[in-house]
């Protein structure tokens, strides 16, 4: 389509050079461009894919890769919209990112009706790899399972035994509480209650109170974007970390931190997928990244990288764009890269990688602007993500 | 009276004929020539959308432009009627024109609620009022188990319509959105050229002095309330089929306000008005999607230059420059 943001690459090799069985794929980057999540997926995700396609030497490979984006401005029906144009007219193969749960889900089944392939990062729901599962869907980064798991288990098991729950009154909040509740019940912790706030909030003040009051060790955050970001000022206002207790998002990205600054979010506890200051090879990335998004890469960001990369590969292996054929590669080859380690897909489309708690540093120790996490544990893939038997995804269980 | 003020500048005169003049008959003819070319020349989901924001506008147009009622609650029988739709094709298995009609009798009756309280006030309360519901129904959409909250209802069955005839396909479901939304068009058009609704007009243009005529005023305009909600409700319900989804944008207050934006930008009072508005605003947002927010930076200069130079709107321009009512 003419309307969409054109970013082509590495789409004409010279013809002589072409090898004779050049394969032709055509990504789509379908996110957030304008909205709340512009900054963790956005134009930084195009670049993470374009990043990927320049890594794997595409093209010295006989695979030509074109890359277009375009914004969903998360309405579920724009997006689902837009998959159906790339898939029926533009010849598009696979449709990356897609960030907010109910986009995501149309264009799962969108992408399951034309037969291509979705590699989701951006969203949470884990619907995509239990009951909304389609064989055509691969979900990379996180899901609200793992976030749950992640946050709940390590924090439990750190000594945060007793809870407290800020719920954002939705189905996302409530789901995220009765995950969270689950798995620090079993881990021995105990849940002292939990009060519900309007979404979208803008006033916490009563619910920190009753938080506070509550005299749990850790203050749950089952909310979500600018609702964690709010109740995290304000119990910052509070002096509720100061004050001995601890504050636990359970879905927050680095770029809400970094809004938030170190001064207010520290002592924060979060499970992330990815954080940019790992080690070696997150590090030579993120740097790359940086100097041309301006701010080091979210792990929505890493996730898109990460799955065009393994697509590719499983491109390459195949000799086709052939997407049944590529589905089944990329399940059955390991995962391997320098953002995520080593990993492996499951066959409801889960991909299972190691997890980690990450602390919010407080404004001293944190030398630059984006330095502002530290390590707590690792979580393994296997203990985060819910396991397939449990999930419900009918085609992965019958096989 | 606030709301015959705002309006009686605005609207060409509309002089009562019998049957419909030459032509409007012609403009009827060309209309559905235009449609039905429609989706070879465009992505038939894309025509399909642009069909449903038609009929939208149209019924949210005989309540404004035909009742001098402004509703800023309209989402509230779309979006409502969309879930149903939405819940009854993929829960209960209906057929699409089941659905539909699940759809669009929720939202009848929602209008009659809803208009039954909304109606006993004028002007901006009025407006309030229907705001006020409208939240109230999207924060019951927000909550309810069976819409799903946030995610809403996804991947809706398209099943086949009557039992028999297979809708997977999207050039012939445009067919059968097409017949809906052209049968209501022509049927909001008998209603507007009624009896029934020169009695609206007329409560319109001096309310007091249709009191004194003997009309019960009230009953007139409850039942253009329900009218209209029955027929956004009617859009809602098909645009559930035709995206295979039902989601909060539907009920959100701002597709409330986006109806507005295309009746008053093609031309309220008008027939073919919030037709060319809807095509110009859905238009506007599928091609210039890349543009993200600038979109609503454009719409909203649209909206100002619209207001400040011709208020009757593109058609209402036209219809004063041909001089005949479009």
């Amino acid at each position: 389509m003419k309307r969409l943001a054109w970013t082509t690459v590495a789409a004409t090799a010279l013809a002589a050079a072409t090898p004779a069985l050049a394969t032709d794929v055509k990504l789509g980057v379908l996110n957030d461009q304008s909205g709340v999540y512009a900054d963790l997926s956005g134009q930084g995700s195009v670049v993470a894919a374009r990043m990927a396609v320049e890594d794997f030497d595409a093209e010295a490979k006989g695979i030509n890769v074109e890359i277009i984006s375009a914004d969903h401005q998360n309405k579920p029906d724009i997006a689902s919209n837009i998959a159906r144009q790339w898939y029926d007219q533009d010849n598009v193969d696979v449709i990356l990112d897609v960030p907010t749960s109910s986009t995501a889900l149309a264009v799962a089944d969108v992408t399951a009706e034309f037969n291509k392939i979705f590699i989701n990062s951006g969203a949470a729901t884990s619907d995509l790899t239990r009951a909304n599962c389609q064989p055509t869907t691969i979900h990379w980064t996180y899901d609200t399972a793992a976030l749950a798991n992640g946050t709940g288990k390590a924090v439990t098991e750190a000594g945060g035994d007793t809870w407290f729950f800020l719920t954002a009154d939705y189905a996302f909040g409530h789901a995220l509480e009765r995950d969270t509740t689950a798995v620090v019940e079993a881990n021995g912790g105990e849940v002292l209650g939990s009060v519900a706030h309007p979404f979208p909030g803008t006033d916490f003040s009563s619910f920190l109170l009753q938080a506070q009051a509550s005299g749990a060790k850790v203050i749950g955050l089952a909310n979500a974007g600018a609702d964690t970001v709010n109740s995290i000022k304000q119990a910052a206002e509070f002096g509720i970390v100061q004050a001995g207790q601890k504050l636990a998002g359970l879905l927050l990205f680095i770029n809400n931190v970094h809004s938030l600054g170190a001064e207010t979010a520290q002592g924060l506890q979060m499970t992330t997928a990815f954080y940019w200051d790992q080690n070696d090879g997150t590090r030579e990335f993120s740097e790359r990244f940086q100097a041309e998004v301006g701010a080091p890469p979210s792990m929505v960001q890493a996730g898109v990288y990460a799955g065009t990369l393994h697509y590719l590969k499983a491109v390459e292996a195949v000799g086709s764009n052939d997407s049944e054929a590529i589905v089944a590669k990329m399940k059955e080859m390991e995962t391997d890269d320098a953002l995520f380690g080593k990993g492996y897909i499951r066959k409801d489309g889960r991909v299972i990688h190691d997890m980690y708690l990450m602390e919010v540093k407080a404004p001293d120790e944190s030398t630059g602007e984006w330095d502002l996490l530290k390590q707590v544990s690792t979580i393994s893939g296997e203990d985060a993500f819910l396991p397939m038997e449990d999930g419900g995804c009918a085609f992965a269980l019958a096989e | 009276m606030s709301t015959s003020e705002n309006t009686k500048v605005a609207l060409p005169a509309m002089t009562h004929t019998v049957g419909m003049p030459r032509h409007q008959k012609i403009i009827f003819v060309l209309l559905l020539g235009v449609l039905l070319a429609l989706p070879f020349m465009v992505y038939p989901v894309f025509a399909m959308k642009v069909l449903c924001f038609a009929l939208f506008a149209c019924a949210f147009n005989l309540l404004l432009g035909f009742g001098g009622l402004l509703s800023f609650g309209h989402a509230a029988y779309f979006g409502m009627a969309s879930y149903v739709c939405a819940h009854a094709a993929k829960v209960w298995g209906l057929t699409p024109e089941l659905a539909i009609l699940a759809g669009t009798a929720t939202a009848a009756l929602l209008g009659l609620v809803i208009g039954s309280l909304a109606i006993r006030r004028q002007g901006i309360y009025f407006a309030m009022v229907t705001l006020a519901f409208a939240q109230m129904v999207y924060f019951f959409a927000l909550q309810a188990e069976f819409t799903g909250g946030e995610d809403g209802i996804q991947s809706v069955p398209r099943n086949d319509l009557l039992g028999m005839f297979p809708m997977s396909d999207d050039l012939t479901f445009y067919f059968f959105v097409l017949a809906i939304t052209y049968g209501g068009i022509l049927f909001i058009y008998r209603i507007t050229h009624s009896p029934f609704g020169q009695v609206l007009k007329s409560i319109r243009e001096n309310e007091p002095r249709a009191v004194s005529l003997g009309y019960r005023v009230n009953r007139y305009k409850l039942m253009v309330f329900v009218l209209s909600a029955t027929f956004a409700g009617l859009a809602g319900a098909t645009k559930s089929q035709v995206f295979h989804l039902a989601s909060l944008t539907d009920v959100h207050w701002t597709m409330s306000g986006e109806v507005v934006l295309m009746t008053l930008l093609g031309g309220m009072g008008t027939v073919l008005g919030p037709i060319v508005g809807a095509a110009v605003v859905v238009t506007m947002q599928n091609y210039l999607a890349y543009l993200g927010a600038w979109v609503t930076v454009i719409q909203g200069c649209i909206f100002v230059v619209g207001v400040l130079l011709f208020r009757e709107g593109i058609i209402g321009v036209l219809s004063r420059i041909l001089k005949k009512p479009l």
